[in-house]
């Protein structure tokens, strides 16, 4: 028997006309050859749309990765069409799959060799808290040795639902302050991790 | 002339007599156990006998029987002859207390890291072997996670509470 | 003279001259091999030795699969392969049924022959494309990460999942095959091989492919059973050993096909057996599915053997027939008790030969259950295989080998 279809019944047609989509410019006042906005609003808005992330794929959410990259769900159309393996020239540390306990150091360094601003995104139910490996030798949640900024259950998450967590990314992007990393609560944030 | 169990078993107990014992056949696959200080010389002969030549090894694993005494742990081999699509399991098995094993390196290079496995998870110590260190588990671990005395999960850990699954 | 004095260089108190350099590949390498790690020495390109170290991802399944019951282990068998879930998932579910004396229907094998079948193309697919990204060939692996994606949509028409698919039970299916599953089927079967034909063009008769590919990471037919590789590796070197031939399961026997065998062993023949090999996949997806479609009626309905002490009554009798509420019980708490013995079974996985070692104790899990992993056995041979040649065919060779990290550390 087949299952009655209940969501997007009348499908919009797409047409060229919605196939470029500009981006909202944040709020601010305008006149005759000038913009006023705030800085941070500007500079949120230039990074958030182009967001160079480090995928840092482990096992099995990483396969769901590259189905996101792929074109059926195409991660380039958020801005991430270049994705990087140099730590040091990243934004966005994806991390996908399961960390053992041999691989924690590993992912740390790796943390530590990026340049402020960064933010960690943990896909997969493993990388937020050690998924269904409650073992001796899997690391529960890499917020053990990493500070985190989104965490993406499932295991493994639909490629909808790294996008959507990819979104959520973009958001704290977008709002972040400009003296965010300079302030007392970042520094101690890092602190708690032995980072300096 | 097809290699039947019937004619392994007779074949072995030719050659070894009471150094090989415990032959059962479960689910078509004969199995039989060997004694320690010969299992270099079983599965050599099992490799070289024309019209046995079991030449390819399929896995080696262990096998922890805490209530065993004497026996505690077991080292099982799959061999396979693959001309006459026969398979066969033999066993042998060391005290807790010396598990010292020989090397099947020699033989087989794919031994090597099979052995590494076991005595990563048993302690097995296989003497000969040319790399013998952990290879799966962190280096620094002190302890052999796979014998039954120690728990599944890692007792250091704080987010989760045993009292919920049931383990406290 | 040693070569710093000949050059007036004066080096710090201590140091040691050597004259190779050594490089650490991975374990974070660029191109999701997976992590494993590899210390090279190499002099100037050519690679004198290198040591490896594994277990970057050892998530203990042996040891947690002594905590649960047969068919809670199935999600763990999952993320060994976890490029070709359902075959690992399938493998088990063939251990059990024979160390229990289960015997599944017709229709129930030809299913699963479909589904390990479709798993199987899915890993070749990968494992290829991937090949051809670390020559530099990026277009193939995007081109036919869409027709995976088809793949996936029959997964998720029958399990639910897409990668991790924890599909099928102790004796058959947990569903019947919907309509939309053979729909989506079908599709796959006319629009794939006109793919499968374009990425071959592109890459099988390419100067550039051949010239990176020939010659590198070969192994000769001895050396290779020596080292325990089964799978396409083997069959590249020249060795035409397939479990899916030698010990039939699952109704392979009923089949037509070839085995693809290679000559040298070396990158380029590991690349055409496993091509070759989607096309006899193709095939049995084919012959499979006409001998589904020929079950008519009643027959057309059964997708699971009747083993009520394993496979979970349907939601009306638990509620109606007292059996059928115990069966549930029983089953959903745990409770049911294996006999006591051990088997070994193994299934022609992606890789090669799975081996499941099952050891019971007549209690209600595992007393021991150990996976014969052959990613695990034929990694051994990679510094044998890229001694003496340059780095990149060494990485070209990491990527042919079909490293799969789950399967690796387990």
């Amino acid at each position: 028997m087949a299952r009655p279809v209940r969501f997007n019944t009348t499908p919009i047609l797409a047409t060229t006309a919605d196939a470029v989509g500009a981006v909202e410019a944040p709020p601010g006042f305008t006149g005759e050859g000038f913009f006023t906005t705030q800085l941070s609003s500007v500079v949120g808005l230039a990074r958030k749309n182009s967001i160079w992330p480090l995928p840092f794929a482990t096992s099995c959410c990483g396969i769901e990765f590259m189905a996101t990259m792929g074109s059926h769900y195409d991660l380039s159309r958020f801005g991430s069409e270049r994705v990087g393996f140099s730590p040091r020239q990243c934004d966005l540390l994806m991390v996908m799959g399961t960390i053992a306990k041999k691989m924690g150091p590993v992912l740390r360094q790796v943390y530590l060799q990026m340049a402020e601003p960064r933010w960690v995104i943990a896909i997969g139910a493993c990388a937020s808290s050690g998924g269904i490996f409650d073992t001796y030798s899997v690391l529960q949640g890499i917020d053990q040795v990493i500070p985190v900024d989104v965490y993406v259950p499932g295991c493994p998450p639909r490629p909808e639902a790294i996008l959507d967590g990819f979104m959520k990314i973009q958001d704290l992007v977008g709002e972040e302050s400009i003296r965010r990393r300079h302030s007392e609560q970042y520094k101690s944030l890092l602190n708690s991790y032995g980072i300096q | 002339m097809a290699l039947t169990n019937q004619y392994i078993q007779e074949k072995l107990q030719e050659k070894f007599g009471d150094l090989v014992s415990n032959f059962e056949e479960s689910y078509g696959l004969l199995s039989f156990e060997a004694t320690v200080a010969n299992n270099l010389k079983v599965l050599q002969f099992l490799y070289d006998e024309p019209s046995l030549q079991f030449q390819f090894l399929t896995d080696i694993c262990g096998v922890n029987f805490p209530d065993d005494a004497g026996r505690e742990i077991s080292v099982v081999y799959h061999l396979h002859n693959l001309a006459e699509n026969v398979r066969i399991r033999f066993k042998i098995f060391v005290p807790v207390a010396a598990p010292d094993v020989f090397t099947a390196c020699n033989l087989f290079s794919s031994a090597n890291w099979m052995e590494r496995e076991t005595y990563d998870f048993y302690g097995v110590n296989f003497v000969g072997h040319p790399n013998l260190k952990r290879i799966l588990n962190v280096d620094e671990m002190d302890y052999f996670p796979l014998r039954k005395e120690y728990p599944l999960e890692d007792q250091t850990r704080i987010d989760k509470d045993d009292e919920m699954f049931g383990r406290g | 003279m040693l070569a710093h004095q000949q050059q007036h260089i004066t080096l710090p108190e201590g140091s040691i001259e050597k004259q190779t350099t050594t490089l650490n590949v991975g374990p974070t390498h660029p191109a999701t091999h997976g992590v494993f790690q590899n210390i090279m020495e190499l002099d100037g390109e050519r690679i004198v030795s290198t040591e490896q170290t594994v277990g970057y991802i050892h998530r203990a399944f042996e040891k947690l699969a002594e905590r649960r019951p047969l068919y809670q282990i199935t999600p763990i068998t999952d993320r060994l392969n976890y490029c070709s879930s359902p075959i690992n998932n399938m493998g088990w579910h063939l251990t059990c049924e024979k160390f229990l004396g289960v015997q599944t229907p017709k229709r129930v094998d030809y299913l699963r022959v479909i589904i390990m079948e479709l798993a199987r193309i899915s890993d070749h697919l990968i494992c290829n494309s991937i090949v051809g990204v670390d020559t530099g060939a990026y277009t193939g692996f995007l081109y036919v990460m869409q027709y995976r994606e088809l793949i996936y949509e029959i997964y998720e028409e029958v399990c639910g999942s897409r990668l991790t698919t924890n599909i099928g039970r102790i004796g058959g299916f947990e569903r019947n095959f919907t309509n939309t599953a053979f729909e989506k089927l079908e599709k796959f079967l006319k629009e794939y091989p006109k793919v499968l034909k374009e990425f071959e063009n592109l890459f099988a008769r390419n100067r550039i492919f051949m010239e990176r590919t020939i010659g590198g990471g070969a192994i000769s037919a001895e050396r290779a059973l020596n080292y325990g590789f089964t799978g396409p590796n083997l069959r590249a070197a020249g060795v035409d050993y397939d479990v899916r031939v030698h010990q039939p399961y699952s109704s392979y026997q009923d089949f037509d096909f070839t085995i693809p065998v290679g000559k040298t062993g070396d990158n380029y023949d590991r690349f055409l057996v496993r091509n070759q090999e989607m096309w006899q996949s193709l095939s049995i997806i084919e012959q499979a599915y006409k001998k589904v479609q020929e079950f008519k009626g009643t027959d057309a309905e059964i997708f699971h053997a009747d083993v009520p002490e394993y496979y979970l009554p349907k939601k009306e009798d638990v509620y109606t027939k007292m059996e059928s509420l115990i069966w549930h019980f029983k089953i959903v708490m745990g409770e049911v008790e294996m006999p006591k013995g051990e088997i070994y079974n193994a299934v022609e996985g992606g890789n090669g030969e799975l081996g499941f070692y099952l050891v019971s104790d007549g209690g209600r899990t595992p007393f021991r259950l150990h996976f014969r992993r052959p990613c695990f056995i034929y990694y051994q041979a990679y510094p044998e295989l890229i001694t003496g040649g340059m780095l990149s065919d060494a990485i070209v060779t990491m990527s042919s080998l079909n490293l799969i990290a789950g399967e690796l550390d387990a």
